[in-house]
């Protein structure tokens, strides 16, 4: 018998009202409202309805979202800011209750909304570890047992009886992270808490939760931050406008998440001739970023080749050119430009389809968005190059790591800020020093 | 793994439930926010723990001049010093407590947004953080009375009873206007005007004994307050008691006080949507 999901949600919906109606998220009202709006309303006041009519007056922060986790499950859950990622972290973990549907929780649920909730900083480090562990649902006595590791996984012992108010912020979020990360619950639901400290702190942030999902707890965890997604996450769930539009492996679901944020995907055709980039003797058919097996792919692993395909015609034989392509990141940073030094093109092509894949190794690009330019040219005078058909950022992927090593990474699970990646061959020698 | 607990999350039932048992499992928050509470005050105040004893001395001295002196008010064979201490006491419980829980919820806005637990702690700890203030305010009474050689009689066993019925009724109306002013930050600026109202139709300068017999004594009797002042300052002093008034202060506190809380939970699962 298998067993039952952690966390079943179904047809979950939640509303809000918006502006001076009432319930609305941003907004609370006065007396004088209410008793201007019970009295108009006593009277009968149609022209007053009517201006409200014109507006929208509610909007459905999450709607009809059905999904189940399985225990052991890690979810990513990713989407634009006012997706309702966090509606649905919030309604699960019961801080709000949904207008519709329902939800079914195995298990004690942890919930991270944010760091350091309930900290008060005229108080000492140990004082806030009590009061943050018991806000967050720990016992004294369990607080008590855990007291020396939190501590310790804290770093700030020395300063653990100064108020936090004098404590760096750097200090301050790694206290709060170290509360909440002994909470050990058997669900854990975290938004972005990656959002705040610097790299070693994401880094201990990312080895703890890694720490959490390897010991079979299911987690639920909303973040912007993709490469951690797709690091952390078997399976990432997609929101849009309060609905799910996507629920997949990790790395599919940011590859198509990122796409459609940035418009472009791994694959371009021109299916008809006469849109097609080029002139009368060579004209770009279609750009796709390859698998070794020849697939399509979206977000490609950081340890494996990817090609860039690219089909193309030759309408008349003329002189040689050659194939050539430049990436740049989503930052708009060059990675490298490259082209076809084969003795095969030294020759002209005769007329027909042709196909030409350049390969990039593995292990060479950073994780992140890729984006790809295609050029089909020729060499002039003075080492110049003219492009007879070009398709400028015409497709784009993502660079993934797995997080199951093999790569240049190593253990380190932070930012990694370059446009390149290489895993570098390295020697070790030792001097005999006399 | 061990037995799994099962959680279902549902809309907002049309008859919100009390759910005391889920209270009873967080009574440990209860104990860190008060501790939170009296922690930050007495470590921001200077003269922390005297402040309970300066606000009543000070109001005491300034009623004994007005209206022991100049309005020369009896005090039942009091001096009136303790006379108007023993009334002043129970007050400021209670108006400490109803402005502290009325506040509490919207002062928690940055708790209740973000992590769960029952809602209902935050006015209780409130309330309960005030009979600290009390406590150390009481000293001064014992002080004042051993000073005019007054002892209690014997219904100073009752003493307890009266000052949990000014709490009961305190956290009753803090149930009310905490949840009010999640919505309606109004409260926040007609309560203090309402405690000011309250004192003076309150018996704590003078004896509720000195307000007529008949319909007057009747309609006095309906401030709730009536009954745990007079009931206090006789249990101490054995000053006129107050059984006259006690039976309509139970029946409006425990009316304040069941509707207060469904009125409470019935509001609770928009406060995080609101606040």
């Amino acid at each position: 018998m298998s067993t039952p999901p952690a966390i079943l949600v179904d047809s979950l919906s939640k509303r809000y009202r918006l502006g001076s109606g009432g319930s609305g998220p941003f907004t609370y009202q006065t007396l004088r409202d209410s008793i201007s709006d019970a009295t108009s309303a006593a009277f009968g006041r149609k022209r007053h309805d009517a201006d409200k009519a014109d507006q929208p007056t509610h909007i459905w922060a999450l709607r009809d979202v059905s999904v189940t986790v399985g225990t052991g499950e890690v979810v990513g859950i990713i989407g634009r800011n006012g997706a309702g990622k966090s509606t649905l972290l919030k309604i699960l973990s019961r801080i709000t209750r949904p207008t519709s549907g329902r939800a079914r929780l195995r298990g004690r649920i942890g919930s991270l909304l944010e760091v350091g909730t309930g900290f008060h900083p005229e108080l000492t480090g140990r004082d806030n570890i009590y009061l943050n562990g018991a806000i967050l649902g720990m016992s004294r006595a369990e607080i008590r047992r855990k007291f020396d590791d939190i501590v310790e996984f804290s770093g700030v012992s020395k300063f653990i009886d100064t108020p936090v108010k004098r404590y760096s912020s750097g200090m301050y979020v790694r206290l709060a992270f170290a509360v909440a990360a002994h909470l050990e619950p058997e669900i854990l639901l975290v938004d972005e808490v990656l959002a705040v400290g610097d790299v070693a702190f994401q880094r201990q942030c990312l080895g703890k939760m890694q720490d959490i999902s390897r010991s079979g707890r299911t987690i639920l965890f909303v973040s912007h931050n993709m490469p951690a997604i797709t690091r952390l996450c078997d399976r990432a769930l997609l929101i849009a406008e309060g609905q799910l539009v996507e629920d997949g492996p990790a790395d599919r679901v940011v590859a198509k998440y990122l796409a459609s944020e940035f418009g472009t995907s791994a694959r371009r055709e021109w299916p008809d001739a006469a849109d097609a980039p080029g002139n009368d003797w060579l004209r770009l058919r279609s750009v796709r970023i390859v698998t070794e097996a020849l697939e399509t792919v979206e977000a490609a692993d950081v340890r494996c080749p990817v090609g860039i395909e690219i089909g193309f015609d030759v309408l008349a034989q003329r002189e040689p050119f050659v194939p050539g392509v430049s990436l740049v990141n989503d930052q708009g940073q060059p990675i490298f430009g490259a082209m076809d030094t084969d003795p095969v093109w030294r020759t002209p092509l005769l007329p027909g389809r042709y196909t030409s894949i350049a390969w990039i190794p593995g292990n060479l690009l950073n994780e992140g968005t890729t984006i790809v330019s295609v050029a089909l040219g020729t060499h002039t005078a003075g080492g110049k190059m003219t492009r007879h058909a070009q398709a400028q950022e015409v497709v784009a992927f993502q660079v993934i790591d797995p997080g199951e090593g093999g790569t240049s990474r190593g253990d380190y699970a932070g930012i990694w800020s370059a446009p390149v990646r290489p895993l570098l061959r390295w020697a070790l020698s030792q001097q005999r020093l006399d | 793994m061990s037995e799994r607990v099962t959680l279902d999350i549902l809309p907002a039932p049309r008859w919100p439930e009390l759910r005391l048992r889920d209270l009873w499992a967080y009574r440990e928050l209860v104990y860190f926010l008060v501790w939170r509470d009296l922690k930050v005050r007495y470590k921001q105040t200077v003269l922390g723990v005297v402040w309970a004893v300066l606000q009543p001395l000070v109001t005491v001295i300034i009623f004994t001049f007005i209206f022991g002196r100049l309005a020369a008010l009896p005090s039942e064979g009091v001096p009136y010093p303790v006379f108007a201490l023993a009334g002043l006491l129970p007050w400021q419980l209670f108006s400490a407590a109803v402005s502290g829980s009325s506040n509490s919820l919207v002062g928690s806005a940055n708790l209740i947004t973000k992590v769960y637990f029952p809602r209902l702690l935050i006015p209780i700890g409130a309330v309960v953080s005030t009979l600290a203030d009390f406590g150390i305010s009481c000293v001064l009474l014992v002080l004042l009375m051993a000073w005019y050689r007054i002892a209690p009689g014997p219904g100073v066993v009752l003493l307890p009873l009266f000052v949990v019925q000014a709490i009961v009724l305190a956290f009753a109306i803090g149930l009310w206007a905490s949840a009010l002013n999640v919505r309606y930050r109004d409260v926040q600026y007609a309560m203090p005007f309402a405690m000011q109202v309250l004192l003076f139709i309150s018996p704590v300068a003078y004896s509720a004994a000195l307000v007529p017999a008949g319909k007057m004594r009747l309609l006095y009797a309906l401030n709730p307050l009536v009954g745990p002042i007079q009931g206090f300052r006789w249990a101490l002093l054995g000053a006129s008691a107050p059984w006259p008034f006690l039976w309509s202060s139970v029946i409006v506190t425990l009316v304040l006080l069941v509707g207060g809380l469904f009125f409470f939970k019935r509001m609770e699962d928009s406060f995080a949507d609101v606040v």
